[in-house]
Formats: C-alpha cells, structure tokens, sequence
C-alpha cells in the first residue's frame, strides 16, 4: 500500500517497472529497494531460515539483519531490502542457503 | 591501493560532520558509505531536531542532511564520496579493504574516523521473527523513504523518543497506531512527544511488555501483559491486540565491527546501549590515529553525532598534519556543545556511561 498524501514528505519515484515474483508479475518502481515494491504487493513473507524454514519479513530496512534474503536474477542471498529493483528482474523465494552457479 | 589523509567510514551526521571539519582544515578526506546516498538514517527523519542552533535545532533531519551535503560540495577538491562502497575489513597495517559494486578496493589512509553507526535491538518473545514485525528504523525507512504503508494498524514497542517520534510520524502518514507500551512504569521519551499522542487518542501505557506474537506466515495478534514497578510480569493480566505490525524501538546498538576486527580496546557499556571504544576527550580510540564518533561510540542523538564528528574531523586532521587555523577555539565549542547536549536529567545516564568510558591517558 502506498502512501499518496503526506503532510511533509513529497516522494521522489522513479518509473514504473515490472518485475516477477515466483512467477508472477508485479509492477514497482524503479530505483525503490526491491523489498518496498513487494510490500506495496502485500507480500510480507521474504526469506526463510535454513534449517526450519521459518518465513521471514522485512526487519531492519537497511541490509544489515538478514532477514530478507532472496534469489534475484538467479543469484541467492540478496538483500532485497538495499538491492534497488529494475525493469524485468525476476524475484525468488530462496530455500536453503542457497547454490551459486 | 589508494592512500589519503583521512578516511571515513559512515556518511551519517557523524561522518559528514567530520569529513566538512576535517576538508576545511585542509586535509584530504574520503567519505564511505554502504548506501548509494549520503546521510545515513537523516534522510528518513522527517521531525524537527531538538538541542541548539549549532545542531540545525528546528529544521527537520532530512533537511539537515540536505544542508550538511551541500557544504561538502564546498570542499570538492578536498573531498571524495564512495557510495554503495561497503567496507568489509580493516586491518593491523590500517589498510581498509572495500566492496564497491562487486569490486575490491584497497584503501590506505593515515587517520581513520569510524562514524559506523548503530542497528535496532530486537526483542525475545515467541515468534519474534513473524513477518510484521519491524525495527522502528526499517518502518520509518520504508514509509519516509520508499512511500509505502507497513501495514494497517501498528503497535508500538518502546517509549523512548524514537518510539514516540515513529508513532507520529506513521499517524501522520495515515496509519492506525493502536498503542504504544515499555517495560518500565515511566516513558523514556519527551513528554511533548507522548502528549501529542496521547491528545490524538493514542494510549501511551507504561509497565507493559509483549510475551506473545501470533501469526502463522504474518502477524495477526500479539499477547501483553501488565508489570510491575520491578517490571515483573503480573499473572492473569494478559491481553490481546489485533495488529499486523508490531514496531520494535526498544533502542540501538553500536555498529562497532569494524573497531573489533582493528583491536581497539572495547567495553560493554550498558548506558551506552552495547560494546563501545574507549576514547580519549577528542575521540581517539586506543589505537593511534584511529578515531570514533556518532552511534558507534555509544547510543545518543543526531545533534551529538554532528558534534562529534567535527571534533573528530578536527582532531584527525590535526594527527594528519592539518591543523585548522582556529584549532583550539573549534574544538573548545565542540566541548562545551557536548556538555551542554549531555547536561540535566536527560543526559544521567550518557554522562554515567562516558565515564567509564574514558581511555586513561598512560604515562603522560
């Protein structure tokens, strides 16, 4: 959800992209961290833990807990919350810690 | 390999403080920062700032930020910005090494400033990773940066000036906050902050704590319970609330990786909020030639971080071989701002927790 009247704030938004999610395609904008343009999506669920797979969300916002690791663009690991989002990156739920190739 | 007089790591209010004082003292600055703005977490502080006129009191961070970015185009021959630059080690033969982008980077400097910051604590319930619950920076980050809501309706962890600031702030973006609760029987923050919540219908509730979040992929409900003035539980007092955020502003800790990793003399310091480095009166640590300021060196405001990094700046320049013309007089008003940031009730317990502090000076 976006928030479009602010008394302060004016946002400064790049162009709309889109980008997929497993599969499915969402629009973002971009520039914004991949994480914000998921969430405006309702999609809160962005890493997992490794050895329960217990989901997890957006924690800290400024790369530094973890908690939002994904596979973009066939690369594990990435830090969706500071990885800025592009036109037609394809977004992964991560499982595990991850292969590269 | 790069060299250059000074480096610093963290562009926040510490580092850009340091690097305008340091430049204007003729030395040759690099600023790092691992984001692709200058700032640090300024850019989402859209309130305006307490203390004096010399730490912009009254403008409100973000336009701060702004003003402190602007003087560091002053000293353009002076100054070299990395961004998206991550420092990733700092060695004994002082050689920081740096991911910029993919890339590695060897930089050399001959005084080094750390103004690295701090990261939000977390707080031990069951399911206290659900997804729905955030530090009280990331949801700041995300609706004042990025636009975009955390959620419908948020509880607040923490009543300290952050926790009371972000409940505000998330109102004036729209947003239900159902109410703000800590563990001790007073709130820690202004009382001008919690009025203004308390005035808009927000309960404000002290000697409160989360014991449960529910949830299965996403919060649904969280679990409270009453304390008393010993913060101990009171049985039978639980009670639910329906939120899909719980923001947790229970406080910072230093970003102090970096100091470990260099061998600085370290020291858990609860007032500070964590391990911190001991430092001399202008901020030198145990190891000479390497300075500190800001969040890394013990949790306080903006406006001390600002201050301390010009007297950072001043002081590693003048180790650097560049003493600025008013030397004695800048670094005098850097002192006598801090006592004056630290001084009255507010400030006990920062003023408790430098003492201790303090590098004791060695056979001088």
């Amino acid at each position: 959800m976006r928030i479009e009247q602010h008394p302060i704030i004016t946002f400064n938004k790049g162009r709309k992209v889109q980008f997929t999610f497993d599969g499915k395609v969402y629009e973002g904008y971009e520039g914004e961290p991949i994480a914000a343009a998921l969430h405006d999506a309702g999609i809160r669920v962005l890493g997992h833990t490794h050895k329960l797979g217990r989901p997890r969300g957006f924690y800290c916002a400024i790369g530094n807990c973890s908690s939002c690791l994904m596979v973009v663009n066939g690369k594990p690991n990435v830090r969706v919350c500071v990885e800025k989002l592009k036109e037609g990156m394809a977004v992964e739920t991560q499982i595990g810690r991850g292969d590269i190739k | 390999m790069i060299h250059t007089e000074i480096a610093i790591v963290g562009g926040g209010p510490a580092g850009l403080c340091a690097a305008i004082k340091a430049a204007e003292s003729g030395a040759k600055v690099i600023v790092l920062d691992r984001n692709s703005q200058l700032g640090g977490q300024l850019i989402k502080q859209t309130h305006m700032f307490f203390g004096s006129q010399k730490q912009y009191a009254s403008h409100r961070g973000i336009d701060i930020a702004n003003i402190l970015i602007s003087k560091l185009e002053d000293y353009k021959d002076k100054i070299t910005v990395m961004l998206d630059a991550t420092v990733i080690g700092l060695y004994e033969d002082r050689v920081l090494t740096i991911d910029q982008g993919g890339k590695y980077i060897k930089i050399k400097p001959d005084t080094l400033i750390i103004a690295t910051g701090a990261s939000e604590k977390f707080q031990a319930f069951p399911n206290n990773d659900l997804p729905g619950i955030y530090g009280a920076g990331a949801v700041q980050t995300l609706m004042n940066v990025y636009g975009v809501a955390p959620g419908e309706s948020v509880f607040m962890v923490g009543a300290g000036n952050i926790g009371l600031i972000v409940s505000y702030q998330l109102m004036q973006a729209g947003i239900k906050v159902k109410g703000v609760i800590c563990r001790g029987p007073k709130f820690g923050g202004y009382a001008v902050h919690a009025s203004k919540l308390r005035r808009l219908g927000v309960p404000v509730m002290p000697s409160h704590k989360v014991v449960y979040a529910h949830g299965k992929d996403k919060l649904e409900r969280i679990t409270l319970i009453k304390l008393d003035e010993n913060k101990k539980e009171i049985p039978g007092t639980e009670f639910d609330i329906e939120v899909d955020v719980l923001c947790i502003a229970t406080g910072l800790t230093p970003l102090a990786e970096l100091l470990w990793q260099m061998g600085c003399e370290m020291k858990y310091i609860s007032e500070l909020s964590g391990h911190v480095p001991l430092r001399d009166k202008n901020l030198m640590t145990s190891l000479d030639g390497i300075y500190v300021a800001g969040d890394v060196a013990g949790i306080e405001e903006a406006s001390s971080a600002m201050v301390e990094g010009s007297l950072a700046g001043l002081c590693a320049a003048k180790a650097a071989g560049h003493i600025h013309p008013d030397f004695e007089a800048l670094v005098a008003d850097c002192h006598k701002q801090l006592y004056d940031l630290r001084s009255g009730p507010e400030g006990e317990a920062i003023r408790k927790g430098l003492s201790k502090a303090e590098l004791k000076e060695v056979g001088l």
